[in-house]
């Protein structure tokens, strides 16, 4: 062990002295244990908010689109607002699981698993909001292009909504067999402690028969490494899409060919404060403190102070190139967003997306848990500002004056933006009961790599 | 051709013997059907209480009464326009020319019916007075489907049959008669030379009754002038179109002025032609309070109070004949009045002042201005007859009653009861004479206090003969068969004259005696007018009272407030205030539907502390008022209004709560009640009132923002001087540092197919021709089946009109003006300080007009868009919307620079919540057969009306022939009385629309955004003043 060479700078991503059954037992302990009160109470309240949200959208399928707050002018509002921010946070998990896995960063390997859990689940908010925000949602199934017996009907390809369904579909599925395979190790585990028949069951079918063997390990690292590989590009691809929506039409204020960029640093950045919301919370409840560690939330604080100044910067050149470009459509529309009637919004996103991150220079702020998850709501509040202002208020006032107008939401639009956050949150407590919210094979692999324990035991007998 | 094959069904066929085809041959049913099984299954028979013999009785019986029903046509004797049907044809349009006079809109309007049902008005665009028509008349046919229409005669509010009222009401009439009581006949105009026999005839019988023509809005002080001046009661006519020079004086001579249509011989004078040198147009100067369309419209406009406006014509008359006259006028106005002097005395005979003062004195001065310029503009010897209303026998009537010395009126086509100012003093003299007799349609206020309600169908199906002017005659037919139990005034009239002819036997007969001039009844039936050029005879102008006129004219009057009661665009003079096509039409100026409204100048409402402001969602507010003239008071919603006179205030009749209408409709305050005296102008005391009105008003922003590439201007001078590319450049773009025009092939990323085969449509829209009278709006309306959606829905910028006319006001005096201050921003705070100021509208501002709907563009951003692909390019041009395909994602509606595609938010039909005209059975007769009515969750717009133009197509294929320019229409361009609208195919190099896509002024609406649009705009040129 002399020989051993520790990083001076390197410190351990697993603290207090895990050995492997410790992280066994820690990780299994939600899924075998009894919920408590507190769980109950937030599940309770996310269940309420759910089924609210449910009302809203039986209400809005029942009656109309016209429950909503968006008139002839601005067509979209709330729904595709939500829809993108949802989008946007999903990207954190596979940005996570797969880009940094590439990498080979291994702090990631205690979060990937709620990362991607938190995109599959905000992915599904995502993905309700194109389909009901459509006048006829019972006609959805249009969108795809399924051969049929209405004549030569085909889907139109040139539309970035249908370029959208292929993108969220894919980044859905391929999200979802990722997370499944990294799951299956983990499910293993939980079946081969399970006492209970049903539980155990249940788990060895959702291990798919995951036997442990070396074959097993090869395969598993293999299949990895590959899905990895296709997740990568649909990090960047997916919200890319998603800004094509906006990029390729012709109204000043979406027709800007600094959207994909733009909106993939925005999609990591809401991301990452979504993930420090949900970790900050879950270390503590869970009591995973010395898996998910302060040094995961610095790293993570590094992350959303960088891609918040590259959404600074993004800010800063549309408004340049407004300026430069001589349009005066184009100047209008964004004088308009910043000093117009939608103003607030303009600076409330400001503040929250460009200013509150830069705090995170201070490594006293970063290594702050408080700190930490005011900033990452703070986040997620600016970044649904964001879309928000690039919707509303280019669409408010575009081309000709006489359109001009403004939007305002009624209790439908709120219902449903609460019920899908309330949604999120049942799924979310629902996995942290029942899945290994940690990757707990793969932390058990960097166990050891810190040597912390061992140095401890030598200067003990020392 | 008939083919002999035989298509085998079987192999089996094969062998003619098989007993299998035998029997497949013979019977109808393969297998036999369980009838003894179903039969005999007692129970369940003597359980149903229909057994199949009944259900096939009534299936029978309803389907024939459903298709009887169907099928009734309208009536045998009259005769349809186009084409003489041999019968009614499904799906085959016929028109039938006839005339609508309600007593204030008078037209020749041709009737298009489907399957025996009216359902749109159309222009007649032969007749030569009063062929166009205006908003109101094109939405007059969805009033003859109100549900609110009276159903039958009723006598003391009970149901009573034509031949008990006929007997009570003659028996009455006989008993005043025997006692010579007075009996008075109080009518709306009429102008109907066989009414006037009836009603002549009617007095012979009964020598006691008397007849009063009463017109709710008076043009009395005008029909008197005239009177004294040219010995006749009657208004002189006026074409526009030989004007030079225009001066109004408080005459809305666009809007219901001396009973409207003047606008399509106006705006024959408004477009300047480029031809050999020179071109022209004329000028326009407007003197007035309200913002009127004439002064939206005008080259000059000077607000001005009506105390001013009197002192002005005395002034233009002291002028023009260099009479010394004193002024105290203030300095604008008088120099605008040199102005128009000298414009006047330039255009001599070409020049015309006119007026709409209700003031004798001013009114004969209007004739002698125009005696001494003697004007072409005027027609004296041919004058109107289409308003006869006399105050002053109004006035004393309404004395007679209340003293009691008249003790029967009948009243007919008009509501004294809602009209009168003192209309509840009027009611209670009403219900308590002896005989009181109300022809209407509706149960309004007089009627429901008549002791009879003569019930009185809709025009369109009713007989009529109208003189509009001297020797210009006008017939009405019925198009469809009365749909209630309704019986027409004239033939109740005659029928208490003890006659037996009907109406139109008279009417038939008197224009065979007076009229027709040996040409063939069917022929000027078929045509629904006949003119002559036959001039009553004129003495003289006799201008006597020149002298104290123009003293009286001058004379200081008070200098309180004024308010100026005018009559709305959308709702003249409230007869049809329960069609709501009327009530969601925009007004053209304030562009608020479903209200009326006080408006006030922003100087006024600051000093009052008045307030216009918008809410969370945009929608407007207004401050509530009271409004005191004399001691009556009201409460009215305060509307802002850029271009309204210091001092004075506006407020519209039609409006306010009344009987005989659907709640929904029950909005506005009722002007009627401060009409004191018959006349538009009252002093008034404004006070505010707490508490805020929720208008719905279809445009909250009023300025064009500098943005002169949407409404394109120029001046005659420039216009006339200067090449195109100075006042109607192409905008450039630059590829590879090559400037390139937007429209060229070389900056377009397109691959675009050979438009040169088939038709391609275009639709020219001519801003110096449009008005903004909203005839389109309505027309649109009803070709299309668009929904009406109420005023909530409007106030949420949720309005359907597929067609909408812009309204903007210059933020600095003039629209260059502000294209100047956008282009002298320099730096930021500049900028943002400056974009500020130009959301306002300037006091007194320059206004434009711009009709907008689906452009129809060949590059449509719409189109890429769609995932479903429901909205594509058609070979002709159109931009299709396939209703069944949408999905309602709404992002063609985003991506639509011009803002013109409509959302389905609700199901607006069979919806008790929209209770309008698509919510019962009756209203839904209006409906268009060969339009869709869209269901919730579609995107929906303008179509190029493709059902007119396939139908066109159809048409000339079938006949073999060419199809000839003008036969295309759309449903707008048909309207438009203007000639603002010309639509055509634009691969007929000869077609008119063709020859204005050529033409120097044309400009498509944002061309630098390259969609493309097959909606092209003529630049608006203004013949303002180069001072």
């Amino acid at each position: 062990m002399a020989s051993h060479y520790e990083a001076s700078i390197r410190k351990p991503l697993v603290t207090g002295d895990k050995t492997y059954h410790d992280v066994t037992v820690d990780v299994a302990a939600p899924v075998e244990g009894k919920a408590n009160r507190q769980w109950w109470i937030v599940f309770g309240i996310a269940l309420t908010a759910f089924m609210w949200g449910i009302g809203c959208i039986i209400y809005t399928i029942s009656t109309g689109i016209g429950t909503w707050g968006l008139n002839k002018t601005v067509g979209w509002a709330w729904d595709i607002t939500n829809f993108v921010w949802w989008v946007g946070i999903g990207h954190a998990g596979t940005l996570i699981s797969a880009v940094l896995l590439l990498f080979r960063q291994k702090w990631r390997m205690a979060i990937n698993r709620s990362a991607e859990a938190m995109t599959i689940f905000s992915v599904i908010q995502a993905g309700l909001f194109p389909i009901i925000h459509m006048g006829r949602p019972w006609l959805a199934y249009w969108v795809l292009p399924i051969p049929n017996s209405f004549g030569s009907l085909w889907v139109n390809f040139n539309s970035p909504l249908l370029w959208d369904v292929f993108a969220i579909s894919t980044y859905l599925s391929v999200s979802l067999v990722f997370w499944w395979t990294g799951l299956l190790p983990d499910f293993a585990m939980i079946r081969d402690r399970a006492v209970r028949p049903f539980q155990k069951k249940i788990y060895s079918l959702l291990s798919f028969g995951w036997s442990g063997r070396a074959k097993d390990w090869q395969r598993f690292e293999e299949v990895s490494l590959v899905l990895a590989g296709l997740a990568t590009p649909l990090v960047l691809s997916v919200h890319t899409i998603v800004s094509f929506d906006f990029a390729t039409s012709v109204i000043p204020g979406w027709h800007t060919t600094i959207f994909p960029p733009y909106f993939v640093a925005g999609a990591i950045f809401s991301g990452f404060a979504m993930v420090n919301t949900l970790l900050i919370i879950m270390r503590k409840v869970s009591n995973l403190e010395n898996y998910i560690t302060v040094q995961h939330i610095e790293l993570m604080n590094i992350v959303i102070m960088i891609t918040g100044s590259i959404v600074g910067v993004a800010y800063i050149t549309e408004l340049f190139i407004a300026w430069y470009s001589g349009v005066e459509y184009e100047q209008y529309a964004f004088l308009n967003r910043a000093t117009g009637p939608y103003w607030w919004a303009y600076w409330s996103m400001m503040t929250c997306n460009v200013f509150s991150p830069q705090f995170m220079w201070f490594k006293k702020l970063r290594t702050s848990i408080v700190f930490s998850f005011i900033i990452s709501i703070v986040v997620n509040i600016g970044m649904w500002f964001e879309r928000f202002v690039i919707i509303v208020t280019s669409l408010h006032r575009d081309y000709l004056p006489s359109s001009w107008t403004m939007f305002s939401p009624t209790f439908v639009d709120i219902g449903i933006f609460i019920g899908t956050i309330g949604f999120f949150f049942v799924l979310f407590l629902l996995y942290s009961r029942t899945f290994p919210v940690i990757a707990q094979a793969e932390v058990k692999t960097i166990l050891k790599s810190s040597g912390e324990k061992y140095k401890k035991l030598r200067e003990g007998k020392k | 051709m008939s083919s002999n094959k035989i298509y085998w069904k079987s192999v089996e066929q094969l062998d003619k013997e098989s007993e299998v085809v035998q029997k497949l041959e013979q019977n109808e049913f393969v297998e036999k059907i369980p009838v003894d099984e179903f039969l005999g299954d007692e129970e369940t028979l003597s359980e149903s209480s229909t057994n199949r013999r009944d259900f096939l009785k009534y299936v029978g019986f309803s389907t024939a009464a459903a298709s009887l029903a169907a099928c009734e046509g309208p009536v045998i004797k009259s005769v349809p326009y186009v084409v003489q049907p041999e019968q009614i044809r499904p799906g085959i349009a016929n028109y039938y020319a006839t005339t609508i006079a309600d007593g204030f809109d008078f037209a020749s309007v041709l009737i298009k019916t489907r399957e025996g049902r009216p359902i749109k008005v159309e222009n007649n665009p032969d007749a030569p007075t009063l062929g166009g028509a205006n908003a109101r008349v094109h939405a007059s046919v969805l009033s003859l489907y109100d549900i609110k229409r009276l159903q039958g005669p009723k006598a003391n509010g009970e149901d009573v049959s034509w031949t008990d009222l006929n007997k009570q009401v003659t028996a009455k009439l006989k008993a005043l008669a025997a006692t010579n009581k007075q009996v008075v006949l109080l009518t709306q105009t009429f102008a109907s030379p066989t009414t006037n026999k009836i009603i002549e005839g009617f007095k012979e019988k009964y020598p006691n009754v008397s007849h009063v023509v009463y017109d709710s809005i008076s043009s009395s002080a005008a029909l008197a002038a005239f009177e004294n001046v040219y010995g006749v009661r009657a208004l002189a006519d006026y074409d526009f179109s030989k004007a030079e020079t225009i001066v109004s004086v408080a005459a809305d001579i666009l809007g219901d002025w001396q009973g409207g249509g003047h606008d399509s011989s106006y705006t024959k004078a408004r477009i300047p032609v480029k031809g050999h040198g020179h071109s022209k147009m004329s000028h326009h100067i407007q003197f007035e309070s309200n913002m009127t369309l004439s002064g939206a419209n005008a080259d000059k406009r000077v607000p001005s109070t009506p105390a001013t406006h009197k002192k002005v014509i005395a002034q233009i008359y002291a002028q023009l004949t260099n009479t010394s006259l004193k002024s105290d006028l203030n300095p604008e106005v008088q120099k605008a009045i040199t102005n128009a002097v000298s414009r006047l005395k330039a255009s001599k005979n070409k020049g015309v002042v006119v007026s709409g003062i209700n003031d004798l004195a001013a009114q004969e001065i209007v004739l002698a201005i125009n005696n001494y310029l003697q004007s072409e503009v005027m027609d004296v010897a041919q004058p109107r007859l289409i308003r006869q209303g006399d105050d002053k026998a109004m006035m004393q009537l309404i004395e007679d009653i209340k003293s009691g010395k008249v003790k029967g009126l009948l009243t007919a086509g008009i509501n004294p009861g809602f009209t009168l100012p003192n209309a509840s003093e009027f009611i209670l003299a009403f219900e308590k004479l002896e005989l009181s007799v109300s022809f209407s349609s509706k149960e309004d206020e007089t009627a429901a206090s008549a002791q009879y309600i003569a019930a009185t169908p809709n025009y369109l199906e009713s007989w009529g003969d109208y003189e509009f002017k001297a020797g210009h005659y006008a017939l009405a037919q019925p198009t469809i068969r009365p749909l209630f139990d309704t019986q027409q005034f004239q033939d109740i009239l005659l029928k208490l004259s003890n006659s037996e002819l009907t109406y139109y036997d008279l009417i038939k007969a008197n224009w065979e005696e007076t009229i027709l001039e040996g040409k063939p009844w069917s022929k000027v039936l078929h045509d629904g007018y006949i003119s002559s050029n036959t001039n009553i005879e004129v003495g003289e102008a006799n201008l006597i009272n020149i002298v104290s006129n123009l003293k009286n004219l001058s004379a200081n009057s008070t200098n309180g407030m004024a308010l100026v009661l005018y009559s709305k665009t959308g709702m003249g003079d409230g007869q049809q205030s329960n069609n709501p096509w009327l009530q969601e039409f925009p007004d053209p100026i304030s562009r608020i539907s479903w209200d009326n409204y006080l408006t006030i100048s922003s100087a006024d409402a600051k000093s009052i502390g008045l307030k216009n402001v918008n809410v969370a969602n945009g929608a407007l507010n207004g401050s509530y008022a009271q409004v005191k003239v004399k001691n009556k008071t009201l409460v009215a919603p305060v509307l802002i209004q850029p271009g309204q006179a210091v001092g004075t205030v506006g407020l519209s009749f039609g409006y306010g709560e009344r009987k005989g209408l659907n709640d929904k409709m029950q909005v506005g305050v009722n002007a009627y009640t401060l009409y004191n005296n018959f006349d538009s102008v009252q002093e008034v005391s404004i006070t505010p009132v707490d508490g805020f009105h929720e208008f719905a008003c279809v445009q909250l922003h009023n300025t064009l923002m500098g943005r002169g590439d949407i409404i394109k201007e120029t001046t005659l001078e420039i216009f006339n001087t200067k090449d195109k590319e100075y006042w109607n450049a192409i905008p450039k773009v630059s590829k590879n540092h090559i400037e390139f025009e937007v429209t060229s092939p070389e900056v377009d990323m397109w691959q675009s197919f050979d438009r040169s085969i088939g038709h391609h449509f275009n639709l020219s829209i001519d801003l110096n021709a449009c008005t903004g009278c909203g005839a389109c709006v309505i027309a649109c309306h009803s070709e299309n089946n668009v929904p009406v959606v109420g005023k909530s829905e409007i106030r949420k910028s949720r309005d359907m009109h597929w067609l909408r006319i812009d309204r903007y006001y210059s933020s600095e005096e003039t629209f260059e003006g502000d294209d100047q201050t956008k282009d002298d921003i320099s730096g930021l705070s500049d900028s943002l300080t400056t974009f500020g100021q130009m959301e306002k509208a300037s006091e007194n501002p320059q206004v434009a007009f711009q009709p907008v709907m689906c452009q129809h563009c060949n590059h449509a951003p719409c189109e890429t868009v769609c995932p479903v692909a429901a909205t594509s390019h058609g070979r002709q041009g159109q931009n299709h919307m396939a209703y069944n395909r949408c999905v309602g994602t709404r992002y063609c509606a985003n991506n639509c620079p011009y803002k013109v595609r409509r959302f389905n938010w609700f199901l607006y039909n069979k919806n008790d919540e929209f209770d309008y005209h698509m919510n019962n059975d009756l209203g839904r007769m209006v409906l268009n057969p060969d339009v869709v009515v869209r269901s919730r969750g579609v995107m929906e717009k303008c179509s190029m009306c493709i059902q007119m133009t396939q139908k066109t197509i159809l048409d000339a294929k079938l006949e073999g022939r060419q199809i000839e320019d003008g036969e295309f229409q759309t449903a707008c361009s048909n309207a438009c009385s203007s000639g603002a609208m010309i639509f055509g195919d634009i691969n007929d190099k000869s077609s008119k629309v063709t020859e204005l896509k050529d033409n120097d002024r044309m400009y498509h609406l944002l061309e630098s955004v390259g969609t493309k649009p097959n909606v092209m705009y003529q630049t608006k040129v203004r013949n303002t003043d180069q001072s």
